[in-house]
């Protein structure tokens, strides 16, 4: 089985379907192939990609896989963490998942640990008997390692290369990590979005929650539970679903209760040179408008101009012709995606380690890589969504090519924007899963490598980083209204390029369930959640308010998030101790004086 | 009055130069002898002081109306709309009139009366007092001693009467290095470090030209430095780029040869000129004013004005200065061409860095009152209070003002002042109301008896200390803590709430400032009332000692128990500002910003389709 995956064209045979996740036992995590009866008849085939993902590019046996590629034991070394931090002496020491650098007996501070994952590139220098490795991160964070000996120098940089670089989703480090004090499966549960659609197509009645995507054969970016207008019924959902790239029929993303209007996204209509038509999609669009309000108008949000709109034709693409459509008027807003945003963020991140440019040169540098203009975009085609949904009492379906990108970007800030429960921090978390973990925006492709990797680009584009970013302006716009704090927008970036945990890992629920994510890793909010973290993450002065936060999207109120860009660059200290001062006002407030404004403003995980 | 011609104008339309809808708000103008005044239908009043007005201008006439374009020195821009062009004449000359004296006595500050009699009036005057400050430095001292040379503006008419100098300095030492100095600005003390017993003095530069020297001159720096007892040599910094210095030489000004002076190190920093500030500050306002400005545009805008280069300069140059005095425990002597902007900007900077008492309300008004206002910073040329030169305006005082609002956010909990309070002064350096920034020098000052005629600002800013507090000031910091910031490019910010302070929708729609400022208060109100409870239960106890009489007690007690009380007034104050950020979210309005426009092609869309519900077709009209 294992030599027919390893060619390109032969027939996938692994099949998987929905009992496996229960049947499988957690400890199997070394054999994954042969613990599968894949023989359920509602299976989906699955693709090479998903098989080099369960997989890995080369066939693996037990074990074998990390110790041929360890090729040095361990090596004295000085890690040296920028210029804020102390250096740090002791042993170093490659592990299948980490690195660890072990003081010595009489150092005072603890272990410290790298997960290998997160080395975006890596660079070698020798000279004399010794050796300088410089590791960047993906969370741009730039490690200087000085390490004894040439050969071992040499021997640790290849072992890092090669662990790294890992494609096997199955054997990271996610399917390993058992931290105490967390129960597996746990928090998996905590923001199904079946639970906001529920709600939602009980109090519409227009909209239903539709099993046709139970096995993931109708669009296999989409999660099992889609929901879509009552008036249509699963077979026409199975014909839009042909009529649109990647299967992605239109879906609803957010339901404006005040307006009582909807947020729909969708990918690009398979219209083609000869402009096709489907009359379920025209139906399944009509019944959205009707489901909403007699006589409702609606917009299609098209992320692409209207030049490139009409150019995807030629590859079978397209966009909704005005007559098949009535009641929907088109708008084109286009946002970048792909290479030129990762080019973008690339150029930032290069701006903004240099320390000792001119005035003039930083300023031109941030001109340049064009990264504001992207945050500037993103934001006010959000809120052109946000309007049309809130203000204009219309639908707005939202879709770009794909529709797995500055789709998601759009209609995740839309829904910040207008509905204050996504503004707490389950609401939030609520968001990010439903907008963008299952949405099926691709991390595992679009995270692969972040700004410094000198490998080949292939699909990373930090879409979910320009999100966060925004999210972080409309942080810094409306202090008071966020539940959470720049903390955890941090460590949502750095969890999405690489994590101990598993709720990024694989591009859509398919992969997730093939790999048994939801049984074998454990999920972020879990860790994010306990009562430790909190303090990091949220923000003391949240004030609940049932209101649209209106951002302005001018450059002048714009600004370079530094807490990110800069975060390992610049001294953080006193921005912290500051954020410190906040808490300690906020909670002597809280503990001193009176209860009753508390509990009424703070709504408890 | 006999400029105002027309006292009411009705039916004037104000614009919002950032909102791109065209909105605008209907309303009354009043010009009045002091201020325009615009009330508009919602009641809300604009006030706009004629001496704030930098720049009116007429445009071409519309089907609306007469625009009239308003530029203010605290960087206001309003633009109104007014409907018939005889009235906006009549304005416009007004304003032209108006916002241009030609003598002191028309400024504001002479008709300005706060209902305060004279003994308050000279109370306010003295409640900053150079002479206690110098006091706080440590001096006189055996090194520094009180000089009487000026006493009668003999020597220097810009420099204050009481000046300090090195104690072995004589007389015709001084008289001599003054008569080598432009515009007899000798070397004399500005800041004393007690600790490091180094000092930062400043003067103008020498009359050197390519060889010319003076004995009384080497001799007083020779003095500087030997009143430092630890460190025999001691730095001269030339704030000017060098360029600049070497020009000077050939109308016979100049620099110091290091080869005359003994011990001194030369240094040049490189701060440009006022008319290189004044034109980049020009530039950087043209680039901002711009609505729906692109990333290029902004950026590229930013980078041409040099604005935020200058701004760096200054900084680099404040903080050499103290590290010359931290770290080398070396005396500074700091001059510029006539050392009364850039030596004014380094070395209040300096001291800024060096000492912690400058960084609360009072010591920055110190540091306002010494290094600026005594030393002869000309306010009054630099600001254009009076209708004179217009290469004589530059924004000097304002570089310092951005310099230490750039410290406040690298160094969030160190001072005891927030932007507000800068932001306030900027104000009224501009604003004509106050007697303190009027003049160019302190003799000047006298012969307009302004501390008669006119009023102090600071005990007005101190009355309302509490809108200038930064809650996270912690002011253990020991009176030394010298701050070292970091001036790599990126720190240096654009600051929006100087420039667009008037522009509403580009401003984040809720004040942390505030909420941590109410809450703050409300902790430290608790917190007497816990102690307040505590004693009076102490005292209770003493008293009663009978179990059932405290159980009566407490029923006495609960209806009219503070802590009830304080609870209830507490949740009305919590409540506050929770309305005021609904308020302002709701202010939020997206007609107020750059994506509004798409709400217009919403509309624009099949006129068939749109109906009236939706409140949109109306805009398309």
């Amino acid at each position: 089985m294992l030599n027919q995956l390893s060619h390109p064209g032969a027939p996938a045979t692994i099949f998987c379907n929905r009992g496996l996740l229960n049947s499988c036992p957690a400890g199997v995590a070394s054999c994954p192939a042969s613990s599968c009866p894949f023989r359920s008849p509602r299976s989906p085939r699955l693709t090479l990609r998903e098989s080099v993902l369960l997989l890995g590019p080369r066939p693996t046996t037990d074990g074998m896989e990390f110790s041929e590629l360890i090729r040095t034991g361990r090596a004295q070394a000085k890690l040296l963490r920028g210029p804020e931090a102390p250096p740090l002496r002791g042993t170093l020491c490659v592990t299948g998942h980490h690195l660890l650098l072990s003081p010595g007996p009489q150092a005072t501070s603890d272990l410290w640990l790298l997960l290998l994952r997160r080395v975006d590139s890596i660079e070698k220098r020798v000279s004399g008997d010794s050796g300088t490795i410089t590791l960047r991160c993906k969370d741009l964070r730039v490690l200087q390692l000085d390490i004894e000996g040439v050969e071992a120098t040499l021997d640790i940089a290849r072992s890092i290369e090669a662990l790294s670089s890992l494609e096997s989703v199955i054997t990271s480090f996610p399917f390993f990590y058992r931290p105490k004090g967390l129960r597996l499966g746990d928090a998996w549960h905590f923001h199904p979005p079946e639970r906001y659609y529920k709600r939602v197509a009980r109090e519409t009645n227009a909209w239903r929650l539709s099993e046709v995507n139970e096995d993931f054969s109708l669009c296999p970016s989409y999660p099992r539970a889609v929901i879509v207008p009552r008036a249509v019924d699963d077979d026409a959902l199975a014909r839009c679903a042909r009529f649109r790239q990647g299967g992605r029929f239109p879906v609803l993303s957010y339901h404006h209760a005040p307006s009582g209007t909807v947020l729909l996204r969708s990918s690009q209509p398979l219209t083609g040179p000869q402009k096709r038509r489907c009359a379920e999609d025209e139906e399944l669009l009509r019944a959205a408008l009707a489901g909403a309000r007699p006589g409702a108008r609606g917009f299609i949000l098209d992320t692409r101009s209207a030049q490139a709109a009409k150019q995807a034709r030629v590859t079978g693409g397209g966009t909704e012709a005005k007559a098949a459509y009535p009641g929907w008027k088109r708008l084109h807003r286009p946002l970048e995606r792909g290479w030129p945003l990762q080019e973008s963020f690339v150029r930032l991140v290069e701006a903004c380690g240099d320390l000792e440019q001119s005035m003039d040169r930083w300023l031109s540098q941030l001109e340049a890589c064009h990264w504001l203009a992207h945050v500037k975009e993103a934001l006010s085609t959000a809120c052109l969504a946000a309007q049309g949904v809130g203000r204009e009492g219309a639908c707005v379906l939202v879709h770009g090519a794909e529709g797995t990108d500055s789709t998601l970007l759009v209609t995740s800030l839309a829904q910040l924007i207008l509905d204050p429960s996504s503004r707490t921090m389950a609401g939030f978390q609520e968001l990010v899963e439903r907008e963008w973990i299952q949405a099926g925006h691709p991390f595992q492709l679009r995270c692969a490598h972040s700004a410094f990797s000198h490998a080949r680009p292939k699909h990373e584009a930090p879409t979910f980083l320009l999100f966060l970013d925004c999210v972080w302006q409309l942080g810094r716009q409306f202090p008071l209204s966020l539940e959470f704090g720049e903390g955890l927008l941090l460590a949502l970036f750095e969890h999405a390029y690489a994590s101990p945990f598993g709720t990024f890992l694989c591009s859509s629920e398919k992969e997730r369930c093939l790999c048994e994510v939801r049984t074998r890793t454990h999920s972020l909010w879990s860790g994010l959640n306990q009562p430790k973290e909190q303090r990091k993450l949220r923000n003391p002065l949240y004030v609940p308010s049932p209101l649209a936060i209106w951002p302005s999207v001018e450059l002048q109120t714009l600004r370079l998030w530094q807490g990110l860009f800069l975060r390992w660059i610049r001294p953080p200290e006193p921005s912290e101790v500051a954020w410190e001062k906040v808490w300690q006002i906020v909670t002597d407030k809280k503990t001193e004086g009176c209860e009753p404004t508390v509990s009424a403003s703070e709504p408890r995980l | 009055m006999e400029h105002i011609r027309t006292t009411k104008v009705e039916q004037v339309k104000l614009l919002d130069r950032f909102s791109t809808s065209n909105k605008s708000l209907t309303g009354t103008l009043y010009l009045t002898a002091t201020h325009l005044l615009f009330i508009d239908s919602h009641q809300k009043e604009t006030w706009i002081l004629h001496h704030h007005i930098a720049l009116v201008e007429k445009l071409a006439l519309t089907t609306s109306g007469c625009p009239l374009v308003i530029q203010c020195k605290n960087f206001r821009i309003v633009h109104f709309i007014v409907p018939r062009e005889r009235d906006c004449h009549d304005i416009y000359n007004s304003l032209l009139q108006l916002s241009k004296q030609a003598k002191y006595e028309d400024l504001y500050a002479f008709s300005y009366n706060p209902k305060q009699n004279d003994s308050e009036r000279l109370q306010g005057w003295q409640l900053i007092d150079l002479a206690e400050e110098y006091k706080r430095m440590g001096v006189p001292n055996s090194n520094w001693q009180l000089s009487d040379a000026n006493r009668e503006y003999k020597i220097c008419e810009t420099y204050p009467r009481e000046l300090y100098v090195p104690r072995i300095a004589s007389k015709p030492i001084i008289v001599g290095s003054s008569k080598f100095r432009s515009k007899g600005r000798f070397p004399v003390l500005s800041y004393y470090h007690q600790n490091k017993e180094a000092a930062i003095c400043r003067c103008s530069q020498p009359l050197s030209g390519f060889s010319a020297r003076c004995l009384e001159d080497e001799h007083l720096l020779q003095a500087i430095s030997k009143a430092n007892p630890v460190n025999r040599y001691m730095y001269v910094m030339d704030t000017r780029p060098k360029l600049n210095a070497m020009a000077n030489r050939a109308a016979g000004k100049g620099y110091e040869n290091e080869d005359n002076y003994s011990n001194i190190r030369f240094q040049f920093v490189g701060i440009e000129n006022i008319h290189v500030m004044r034109s980049s500050l020009q530039k950087l306002l043209e680039v901002n004013g711009t609505k729906g400005l692109s990333v290029s545009d902004f950026y590229s805008g930013l980078e041409s004005s040099g604005w935020l280069r200058h701004i760096k300069a200054v900084m680099d140059a404040a903080i050499f200065l103290a590290k010359a005095i931290m770290v080398e425990n070396a005396s500074v002597l700091v001059h510029c061409s006539d050392g009364w902007d850039r030596t004014s900007q380094v070395c209040s900077l300096g001291s800024l860095l060096l000492d912690s008492y400058y960084r609360t309300i009072k010591g920055f008004m110190v540091l306002i009152e010494k290094d600026w206002i005594s030393f002869g910073h000309k306010f009054s040329e630099r600001c254009g209070h009076l209708d004179g030169d217009p290469k004589e305006v530059s924004p000097v005082f304002t570089q310092f003002l951005e310099c230490v609002w750039h410290l406040t956010e690298q160094f969030p909990q160190d001072f005891e002042f927030n932007e507000a309070f800068l932001l306030q002064i900027h104000e009224h350096i501009h604003s004509c109301q106050f007697g303190n920034f009027l003049g160019n020098c302190q003799k000047e000052r006298e012969e307009l008896k302004l501390k008669e005629k006119t009023y102090s600002l600071w005990p007005f800013l101190l009355d309302d200390q509490k809108k200038y507090l930064n809650p996270l000031y912690s002011s253990k910091s020991p009176k030394f803590a010298v701050l070292e910031p970091n001036t790599v490019s990126f720190n240096f910010k654009f600051w929006r709430n100087m420039y667009h302070q008037f522009d509403r929708t580009l401003h984040p729609r809720q004040s942390v400032f505030n909420i941590i400022m109410n809450m703050n208060e409300q902790n430290k109100q608790l917190e007497k009332d816990i102690k307040d409870l505590e004693s009076k239960i102490k005292q209770r106890k003493n008293r009663q000692t009978d179990g059932i009489l405290t159980k009566e007690l407490l029923h006495s007690v609960h209806p009219e128990s503070p802590t009830l009380k304080t609870s209830l007034c507490f949740k009305e104050q919590t409540l506050l500002p929770v309305n005021h950020a609904l308020r302002t979210i709701e202010g939020s309005n997206p007609a107020d910003n750059r994506y509004s426009e798409y709400a217009e092609e919403f509309s624009k869309s099949e006129p068939g389709v749109v109906s009236l519900e939706y409140g949109v077709a109306r805009m398309t009209c």
